[in-house]
């Protein structure tokens, strides 16, 4: 199993009348909510729990893309996986990813995913969303019915940019370069691993059994929604011949807290679980799906209203019906293995990306249930799945020699040697 | 009116047809054309009346291959061609009026006359259109009619959200549909017309609703000073749906042109 700490890295000040006063907190969301000085501390300190994540043993850390958005404060993932690069090492960075129809061209994608690969010395995972609608079409203007053709001409330029050694000419139709020939080069060949984020586009399944990308839900929906999810897909898997069915293929977003007891998981982490769910993803329904972002063929698998967030929203729910519905798995160590084991047999997936800090939860509970996760739940399911154990596709392969970043010498030592 | 097929170079075309006298293609705004369309009715009293569906409208084919202002405008022009017009009367309603200015800009020399009903293509810093790709269905009313509880009415006439066939059906042909029109209206309706309404030679009538807030009449004066000679006739009482609103107002203004 490869379990990644990720940080979606939500605003923690939006105020108590954040639903009822505002409409959304995507695209829309006001301005004077954010507040540039506290985000310095709240950037740092995300930041540092990252970080103190990967001190713990979990495979990866991990960052993603959004735009114009108050629960993820985070439109340059690449920026904060530098960051991680310099002050982590032998944890994977799973940059989840970029929406690479938005870059222009999309060769920067190419080329700072290269630079982020070869800094860490051949850690990155990297991601290629095609990005919410809100993201890509509300925020970034894609036209709707075009975005995902941009994004697979992206994609293949990407490719092309990584794999082919001379430089070449690339006639899209999004995209006309007459000089491809990116520096630097990823150090992971031919490329680095690769996992695409979706939600439940039967293209974007085929898409990632036809090129071997791990397909990742990344839902707040929990396990037991997202299970029909998912078994489309492996059905999907096992329609197109995919020569395995190996769990690593998948992935799966969930948000987990740990405490001693259960009770002791309700008391701590109520309060920021609902600032999550009540607050954080209180999205105005008219920037939800643009109409041309989904494709018929996905709508016609009648999939959407069967995965969509409850008819309601999630404000009404407690923290009882979280639990009980699966969106949060919370408690004691065992009662998280029990679940996570459910999870992870009843979703077959091999990697889980464990959204440990919520909403506005200060950073001592979110080190707290880290760390009872890392050292009392994860090494108990690391077990499963032995028969695919050794099924690298999926992962990043770092170098065996990696450098220690900040071993400059002392400067009068240098002196010393420059003049030796 | 009858439903008719007729095969252009890229796709196949399903068109209305009715009605005696002078040749007149409409070319429908993004919401398409009602069945049994009452403007439509109108019309095909006095014109013989052309209505083809922008592909992906209606249960007409979809056409992957359109996907900019260029594409919209020969393929309309396609659409005129194929239906062996020549110099019909030209109209367009919303978006249907992007497409029609844009054709008769680019080919000037075949178009005498042109109405242009509260057309979509250009866009005033000062007078920004409201995003109605991010409205929900329900918020639309406002901005499209002047008697709001009548459009309300009309819109919501037999929606069912709760059944999922009913909004499976929905939003298969809101992709359809609106899907292909924000290719050239998503996420601003505007393509550079402003550029190119200075080709059209054609007479022009501008008509537009008074009531309208999807596209304020302030866009009409913007029109009728760009192109050469135009005239603009505002309807009172009407939204931007003045073809539902004020057929016999609307069908009067487009006898204007004879």
């Amino acid at each position: 199993m490869k379990f990644t700490w990720f940080n979606l890295m939500p605003w923690p000040h939006l105020p108590d009348d954040f639903r009822e006063k505002h409409r959304s907190v995507w695209v829309d969301i006001d301005s004077r909510l954010f507040d540039a000085e506290k985000s310095h501390e709240v950037y740092n300190t995300y930041m540092d729990l990252l970080e103190y994540a990967g001190t713990l043993g979990f495979d990866g850390i991990g960052v993603n893309e959004h735009h114009q958005n108050g629960y993820g404060i985070m439109p340059s993932p690449n920026i904060i996986a530098a960051g991680l690069a310099r002050r982590t090492k032998d944890v994977g960075l799973v940059v989840l990813g970029n929406s690479i129809a938005l870059y222009n061209p999309p060769v920067r994608v190419a080329e700072e995913f290269a630079m982020l690969d070869c800094i860490s010395g051949g850690r990155l995972v990297a991601g290629f969303p095609v990005g919410t609608s809100m993201d890509t079409n509300y925020c970034y203007g894609q036209i709707p019915a075009l975005t995902r053709e941009k994004y697979l001409e992206a994609h293949d330029l990407i490719m092309q940019a990584w794999h082919n050694p001379d430089p070449f000419a690339f006639n899209g139709r999004y995209n006309k370069l007459r000089h491809v020939n990116i520096w630097p080069r990823p150090i992971q060949k031919p490329n680095p691993p690769i996992h695409i984020p979706g939600g439940g586009s039967v293209e974007t399944y085929d898409f990632c059994i036809d090129n071997t990308y791990s397909y990742s839900y990344l839902s707040f929906s929990g396990y037991i929604r997202g299970k029909a999810l998912m078994q489309g897909y492996w059905d999907r898997v096992a329609q197109r011949n995919a020569p395995d069915t190996s769990p690593y293929r998948a992935g799966f977003a969930q948000t987990i807290c740990v405490a001693d007891t259960d009770e002791e998981a309700e008391r701590l982490y109520s309060e920021h679980v609902l600032y999550f769910y009540n607050r954080c993803l209180h999205v105005y329904a008219g920037f939800a799906d643009a109409p041309g972002y989904r494709t018929i063929k996905t709508i016609q698998t009648g999939a959407l209203s069967q995965y969509a967030p409850p008819i309601d929203g999630y404000a009404h729910l407690t923290w009882k019906d979280l639990i009980d519905g699966g969106h949060v798995i919370a408690g004691s160590p065992e009662t998280v293995r029990q679940r996570m084991e459910e999870l992870i047999k009843g979703l077959r997936v091999g990697n889980i990306f464990c959204l440990m800090h919520v909403g506005n939860m200060p950073k001592e509970k979110a080190m707290y249930s880290t760390q009872l996760f890392a050292e009392k739940v994860m090494p108990k399911l690391r077990h499963l799945y032995p028969e695919f154990a050794d099924d690298g596709r999926f992962w990043c392969k770092p170098m065996q020699a990696q450098v220690k970043p900040g071993s400059l010498p002392r400067a009068d030592d240098a002196a010393r040697l420059a003049r030796a | 009116m009858e439903l008719k097929t007729i095969q252009t170079p890229r796709v196949p075309v399903r068109y209305y047809e009715g009605g005696k006298g002078k040749p007149l293609v409409y070319l429908h705004g993004a919401g398409g054309i009602l069945p049994a369309d009452p403007f439509l009715a109108k019309l095909a009293q006095k014109f013989h009346v052309y209505a083809p569906l922008l592909p992906g409208y209606g249960d007409s084919q979809e056409c992957g291959a359109m996907r900019d202002m260029l594409d919209f405008t020969l393929h309309t022009l396609d659409v005129v061609e194929a239906l062996g017009l020549k110099d019909p009367i030209l109209t367009g309603h919303s978006m249907g009026g992007m497409i029609a200015a844009e054709m008769a800009a680019i080919a000037h020399n075949d178009f005498a006359k042109l109405v242009l009903v509260c057309p979509a293509g250009l866009w005033l810093e000062k007078h920004p259109i409201p995003d109605l790709f991010a409205m929900l269905p329900y918020e639309m009313p406002p901005y499209l009619f002047h008697d709001v509880e009548m459009g309300t009415k009309l819109m919501t006439a037999g929606v069912a959200l709760n059944d999922p066939e009913w909004l499976k059906g929905f939003l298969v042909m809101n992709a359809r549909q609106m899907g292909m029109a924000g290719k050239i209206l998503f996420p601003i309706p505007e393509r550079g017309l402003s550029e190119r309404l200075y080709r059209i030679k054609a007479k022009t009538h501008i008509v537009w609703g008074a009531s309208d807030k999807l596209i304020p009449p302030v866009y009409g004066e913007a029109f009728r000073q760009a192109i050469k000679g135009a005239q603009l006739t505002i309807i009172p009482k009407a939204g931007h749906m003045v073809t539902l609103e004020q057929p016999d107002e609307l069908v009067t203004a487009l006898g204007y042109l004879g």
